[in-house]
């Protein structure tokens, strides 16, 4: 495996984010959270298309940024499986962002040192819009989790529902470690600590509790998705495969 | 080639120094520090340009009007596009700042990174007045978060401090 490959891991991460996150788009409860969702999409899909054509670069075989995300199917994709889950109500989705936001934050702090001018580049800049997911999600799973009674007991569902997906976030794939052997990224095991920091200060406040998890769910980097990937890539990869190299 | 406050100064520095952000015409690009430097390569003029969020759309357009500018004060050009190091709110100018609060824009408070949860003091561009609260992390574009005076009762933008 090669370290191209594991570039085009984590950028499948922050797509297939950034699109879930931007289906709330003219869906959200108000408006702030209608102009707050776009806003963290954007900042995850810009992250996903830097990673996207480094990881063509250095493949060397002439593949763009689009024709790496919209011309492979939903077996060649390797998010891991939190990114893709739907975004249900917004328990589910602030939660699910405070758990990516809570990993990568640790992650590109630690990918600062990397052996890689463009993967230091981006680490810069997407360590400190985490640490903003982080404090905005962070904020609404405290708002839910120690607000009504139903809002309470969404965000225990959300919790329940979700974390069986958390334990994959740490897991180095057989490319990974070329990654991480080569200096590129960081090792995916090392950011458990941080995470636990984030996670527990918030869920104390939120009056949740991190249930144990007996069995993580795992697949995704080995291109076995949930039944939802194939809808968001089918909706995602259509106009670009109707109309290959459509430009704005 | 490094973003060294060398290649700031000269006639395409100045040509494509005057470039107005497209999302906040009020202030240039060197004024927002996303113009990092010009510098001559023969007879090519190069400008490092540090895009300021990750998914910031209007980068391409930025880049395509510095690259015009350029082009209009008679230099072959080219953007050289530079992520590290990362953009930070600290690189407004200071003259930059004044003008994004005669636009109504709060520039961002310098020091100090706010911790998890903790909340800055931002002051209203209109007024002044600090008893001013966030309706908002996020606001209109990515740089921005909504806020409202408490005072003057008048909404703002607060450009987001990273």
């Amino acid at each position: 495996m090669a370290v191209w490959e594991a570039l085009v891991e984590l950028a499948d991460d922050h797509l297939v984010l950034g699109h879930r996150v931007s289906e709330w788009c003219g869906h959200a409860p108000m408006l702030e959270e209608d102009l707050a969702m776009p806003n963290m999409a954007l900042d995850v899909i810009g992250t996903a298309r830097t990673l996207y054509t480094r990881a063509g670069e250095l493949e060397g075989k002439g593949r763009d940024e689009d024709a790496i995300a919209y011309l492979r199917n939903e077996r060649e994709y390797r998010n891991c499986l939190l990114v893709e889950r739907p975004n249900e109500d917004f328990a589910h989705t602030m939660l699910r962002q405070l758990y990516f936001a809570a990993f990568m934050k640790a992650f590109w702090d630690a990918a600062l040192s990397s052996a890689d001018d463009v993967v230091r580049g981006v680490a810069g800049k997407a360590g400190k819009e985490m640490a903003y997911h982080i404090r905005h999600a962070g904020e609404w799973v405290i708002r839910l989790g120690d607000g009504t009674e139903q809002s309470a007991r969404r965000m225990r569902d959300a919790v329940e529902a979700l974390s069986i997906y958390v334990d994959e976030l740490f897991d180095s794939s057989d490319a990974a470690q070329a990654a991480e052997a080569a200096g590129v990224l960081p090792k995916r095991s090392e950011m458990r600590a941080a995470f636990d920091k984030v996670i527990g200060d918030v869920f104390s406040e939120a009056l949740l509790e991190l249930p144990a998890v007996p069995y993580g769910q795992r697949g995704g980097r080995s291109g076995q998705h949930g039944e939802g990937l194939g809808h968001m890539l089918a909706e995602m990869q259509s106009l670009h495969r109707a109309h290959p190299g459509a430009a704005w | 080639m490094s973003g060294s406050p060398q290649g700031q100064s000269g006639p395409a520095w100045e040509a494509a120094a005057a470039v107005p952000d497209p999302e906040v015409p009020c202030v240039s690009v060197a004024e927002l520090g996303i113009l990092r430097w010009v510098q001559m390569e023969g007879e090519t003029a190069v400008a490092g340009v540090t895009p300021t969020y990750s998914g910031c759309p209007a980068t391409l357009a930025i880049e395509l009007a510095i690259e015009t500018a350029l082009r209009d004060a008679g230099f072959d050009a080219r953007i050289e596009r530079l992520l590290a190091p990362a953009w930070t709110t600290d690189w407004i100018t200071p003259e930059g700042r004044e003008k994004l609060r005669a636009y109504g824009i709060a520039p961002p408070v310098n020091g100090g990174k706010a911790s998890l949860f903790g909340a800055v003091d931002v002051a209203c561009p209109r007024c002044g007045s600090d008893h001013t609260e966030r309706l908002s992390e996020f606001g209109s574009t990515a740089c921005k978060a909504q806020y409202r005076c408490k005072a003057c009762l008048e909404p703002f933008d607060y450009f987001k401090c990273i």
